[in-house]
């Protein structure tokens, strides 16, 4: 039989490569290049401080696009990505413990929070963090196996909707309790911090920094052509079948149980990503992030910049860092009434969110 | 007219069971025997015993709460007998298989309201029914093939909707969501057709177009319409079974069934 070509959604448009390209250049190229090149005087310099504080943000982006595949397409809403996002987070933060060696405040081989409970040996769920490939591997492996046994239940038992949010709500909250525990052997309440260097460079050098910027730049584009090929395969079209009857695509002969698991998996695999960058830049891990409000503020960064966009997504995430970084610091005491209701606004007046409505209007938009 | 099968690769890949393909050898394809199905101690359908055969167009008509829509949902694996056996054909047990796994041995079904997906487009709509691989790793690198692209342009022509491929199939009007979900059907090419009340909210030439199609449709393939309109069950002019309280109340052609003493009783005449 002549095989036809076969026909395959472009994973960009055009017009999606030239920006795609542009974001490349500014962010991996220019944005360094203005850090590194003008004198630490000029009024053109990137400072010191803007380069973790941007590759925080970057990360942010990365779970918003994990967020986004989930609820904007499949139409799971996880209010749990925190716990995801925290355990890829403290697999490269216990990398970094150990890479302290003995320059420890008590000059110890153990980390110094092992010292101050008086431990004696490393624990054997600490073995194996000597090594950086060890930690970038169980960066992954913990969320991934998390979500694949915590979906592999609720999806096999059909939770779904509002239930299935509340019970990730549980699941952050109850890792965030454990975690807080001394004797889970994660540091506790102060979590894993004094970090020094990562693969034998000083995390305080700024050429490190830099280092890590970039490669959470890289992350970014790479995490996002892993959700442009997902959403513009035709198991992308499943997803979005599954949002919109998935009794239907059950009669039509798919099981949406593999379906679910299998992005519902994806995407806290890419949130591990996400947080094994994040912990060496900010310098700490610890159970906050896995506080219930962390989580619900990753989904009201996917309502604010639109849901099924995956760009509106990561938008998202730095329009509403940035409000919070300027309101944590203006009115501390409001943040939590303005995220709900920011919340509350987007879906009443903004259902498609900032970018998703621009791009509905740039497409002409029909009704 | 051929149909593209899935290649033989991915055939292969496909767990045992998961593929087989209903054996109807003896001539029936549907065996309903002694099903029972109750719902809080009310019986939605109370020992019921029906049979469909390999080719035939049968209509299923009764009062409202006769069982039908519940008899639909055990044959498709959405409800589970509480008591008796479901086959299709002689070999495939449908109380032990899930939904999806039912819906790929070869049956379909439409529902009675119009059951989309309202985001995708109605060629979208097609090519997720569309009879091809439907696992995971399958979808998540699969092309569209030439032919595969013909079946959904043939169907969209037999249904009507060829001006409107690139539509939200939410968008559509409600007779055109009708016609979108019967395409559906046929894109997915199930040995047995399910479909309840198919020309609801139709005007009369789309109700003479919907007749014409499930009159074609038959001998090729099973078709079992569920259907309150009897202007519309007299016109199929097939075996006609009535339901009535979850039971089989009489069976045979419109006529006989029209004569009966106790069709005419409980729904008729009533």
């Amino acid at each position: 039989m002549a095989s036809d070509p076969g026909e395959r959604r472009p994973l960009l448009s055009p017009l999606g490569w030239l920006l795609f390209a542009a974001f490349a250049v500014a962010a991996v190229v220019l944005l360094p290049l203005l850090h590194l090149l003008p004198a630490a005087d000029s009024a053109l310099r990137v400072p010191d401080f803007a380069i973790p504080l941007l590759g925080k943000f970057l990360c942010y982006a990365m779970v918003a696009l994990a967020v986004d595949l989930i609820w904007g397409y499949a139409g799971i809403l996880s209010l749990g990505h925190g716990t995801f996002f925290a355990l890829g987070g403290y697999a490269m933060g216990m990398y970094l413990m150990r890479s302290i060696g003995t320059e420890g405040v008590y000059r110890s081989e153990l980390p110094d929070f092992m010292v101050f409970l008086d431990w004696k040996e490393l624990p054997w769920f600490w073995y194996g963090f000597d090594h950086f490939w060890f930690a970038a591997l169980m960066a992954l492996a913990a969320p991934g196996l998390l979500a694949f046994v915590f979906g592999w239940f609720a999806f096999r038992s059909r939770i779904r909707g509002v239930y299935f949010s509340i019970i990730t709500q549980a699941m952050t909250y109850a890792f965030m309790l454990l975690f807080f525990r001394n004797n889970t052997g994660f540091g506790g309440n102060n979590g894993l911090t004094d970090f020094k260097r990562l693969l034998g460079f000083s995390l305080q050098d700024p050429d490190t920094r830099v280092g890590l910027y970039v490669a959470s730049a890289l992350a970014l584009m790479g995490v996002f052509l892993v959700c442009r090929g997902v959403v513009t395969s035709k198991l992308g079209r499943v997803l979005e079948a599954v949002r919109d009857g998935e009794d239907k695509v059950r009669f039509s002969g798919y099981d949406t149980f593999h379906f679910k698991l299998f992005v519902w998996t994806l995407s806290a695999l890419l949130c591990g990503v996400a947080g094994a960058l994040y912990a060496p830049q900010v310098g700490i891990i610890n159970p906050s992030e896995m506080q219930p409000a962390n989580s619900i503020e990753m989904a009201v960064w996917v309502a604010v910049g639109g849901r099924g966009t995956l760009v509106g997504a990561a938008a998202g995430a730095w329009i509403v860092s940035a409000a919070k970084s300027w309101f944590t610091v203006a009115a501390p005491d409001l943040w939590l009434y303005v995220l709900g209701a920011l919340f509350v606004g987007v879906t009443l007046f903004l259902p498609r969110g900032v970018v998703g409505s621009l791009m509905a209007r740039g497409r002409g938009g029909s009704t | 007219m051929s149909t593209p099968r899935s290649s033989a690769a991915d055939r292969s890949l496909a767990p045992p069971g998961m593929d087989s393909k209903p054996d109807t050898r003896h001539g029936e394809i549907l065996y309903v025997e002694n099903v029972t199905v109750s719902f809080d101690g009310f019986k939605a359908l109370d020992d019921l015993t029906l049979y469909i055969e390999d080719g035939e167009l049968r209509c299923i008509i009764g009062p409202n709460g006769a069982g039908k829509t519940t008899l639909m949902d055990v044959i498709t694996g959405k409800t589970r007998p509480d008591a008796g056996t479901l086959f299709f054909g002689s070999n495939l047990d449908l109380s032990q298989m899930s939904e999806h796994e039912i819906a790929r041995a070869g049956i379909g079904r439409k529902f009675q309201t119009p059951t989309l997906f309202d985001g995708l487009t109605v060629f979208e709509n097609l090519e997720l029914a569309l009879d091809a691989p439907k696992t995971v790793i399958s979808t998540l690198f699969a092309r569209l093939e030439g032919a595969q692209r013909e079946r959904i342009e043939s169907a969209l022509e037999t249904v009507g909707l060829a001006d409107t491929a690139e539509r939200r199939a939410g968008e559509l009007a409600h007779g055109q969501k009708q016609w979108l979900e019967i395409g559906m059907l046929l894109v997915q090419n199930p040995r047995l057709l399910l479909i309840d009340e198919p020309v609801a909210g139709m005007t009369h030439a789309e109700v003479d177009r919907t007749t014409r199609l499930l009159r074609e449709l038959a001998g090729s393939h099973t078709v079992v319409v569920v259907e309150h309109d009897m202007e519309f069950v007299r016109s199929l002019d097939s075996r006609v079974s009535v339901l009535h309280q979850g039971r089989l109340l009489a069976e045979g052609d419109m006529q006989t069934v029209q004569d009966d003493e106790r069709v005419i009783e409980v729904y008729l005449g009533g």
